[in-house]
């Protein structure tokens, strides 16, 4: 199970990466926007996408759309978790496709939570 | 444009042979009168400037007043701000106070740990060089056991504390978002500000503030700023994604 992990601010992809390796999840990449993010996913290897929302350049639903829209991608389970937390952007990300919605700042257990209702609805 | 200087420089000197003429026939009324023509043309022009500068003047003002950047900016935008880099405030305070809340809890756990392991592995050496007698050898024994169940104890509240250390660190994200858009609404009052200097230097224009880019994401929530349309807690999202479905 390989993770990829896609946000902007550093400090956040650490903490990401850190919580995943608590949960067992040991093996991780990382991108700092939507664009480098969705090549990383057309090389393949990735079975899940943690994603940030507001980035600079490509943003998280716009990789979303993309993932979406990839017939090589498009069941792959996707997880934002993001600052925005307007009524209309849930509502988006939902009709964009998005598996689960954490707003940041989010607690260990929140993300552990999500993570494995995703993989619960996928086993299902 | 030089037939018309010469035209009115013609009906100038006419007007003034007329009033020296006046004069020398010692007809005073005629003379008063040709002088108020004279003095008239000049005011009629004083006005018409100052009719010119005052519409440029309104002109100016209303151009600066209908600018709603400049109305956001007064209003909603920078009390906003306040309430943003305060917020900023609680949150680095709040990740300041976990971490070392967690740090002051670590350090006297493993200062305990390590006199307990130093302690033991001393016991363990005297064993390992038959200077121990079985007495003193079943209460080590004893020790060595309790030590591993109180160690694995203790090792599971450091990770505990850790991931506290972790996760107090998300505030560099949050903050920095909310620091980013404090910045914008900085460069936009400068521009506003240097377009007033603009205005009020005498040159006028029409032209508006160019439109600052404005993303349409709304960044962290912000209590006490975000409206009522932002959901403030994980629970919320939750609410809304199951009652589409989810």
């Amino acid at each position: 199970m390989k993770i990829l992990i896609v946000d902007d601010f550093s400090t956040m992809r650490r903490i990401v990466k850190n919580l995943l390796r608590d949960l067992g999840f040991v093996n991780t990449a990382e991108a700092d926007d939507g664009q480098s993010g969705l090549s990383k996913l057309q090389s393949g290897s990735i079975d899940f996408l943690v994603t940030d929302w507001n980035m600079p350049g490509m943003s998280g639903l716009e990789l979303l759309k993309a993932v979406r829209a990839d017939p090589n991608l498009s069941s792959l389970p996707v997880l934002m978790v993001t600052a925005e937390a307007k009524r209309e952007q849930i509502i988006e990300a939902a009709h964009a496709g998005v598996n689960g919605y954490v707003i940041k700042p989010f607690t260990a257990a929140t993300l552990k939570e999500k993570i494995e209702k995703i993989f619960e609805r996928i086993e299902a | 444009m030089q037939a018309q200087r010469k035209e009115s420089l013609a009906a100038r000197l006419n007007c003034a042979k007329q009033f020296v003429a006046a004069l020398e026939e010692g007809d005073e009324q005629l003379a008063d009168e040709i002088l108020d023509n004279i003095a008239s043309v000049q005011e009629s022009r004083l006005f018409q400037e100052v009719g010119k500068l005052t519409r440029e003047l309104h002109e100016g003002i209303s151009g600066f007043t209908v600018d709603e950047r400049i109305a956001n900016l007064t209003k909603r935008e920078i009390p906003d701000a306040k309430e943003r880099l305060n917020y900023v405030i609680t949150m680095t305070q709040q990740s300041a106070d976990t971490t070392l809340g967690a740090v002051e809890a670590l350090l006297p756990l493993s200062d305990r740990m390590s006199t307990q392991t130093a302690d033991l592995g001393e016991k363990w050496s005297r064993f390992l060089r038959k200077e121990m007698d079985y007495g003193e050898f079943k209460t080590v024994s004893n020790e060595l056991v309790q030590h591993f169940t109180s160690s694995s104890e203790t090792l599971a509240i450091m990770q505990a504390k850790l991931n506290e250390v972790l996760m107090a660190q998300g505030f560099q994200d949050l903050t920095g978002q909310i620091i980013k858009r404090v910045i914008h609404l900085v460069q936009d009052v400068e521009h506003s500000m240097v377009e007033m200097i603009r205005i009020s230097g005498g040159r006028f224009s029409s032209a508006k503030n160019p439109a600052i880019a404005k993303t349409n994401l709304e960044g962290p929530a912000v209590p006490g700023v975000s409206d009522e349309d932002t959901i403030i807690n994980q629970d919320g999202v939750d609410d809304l994604l199951s009652s589409l479905g989810f």
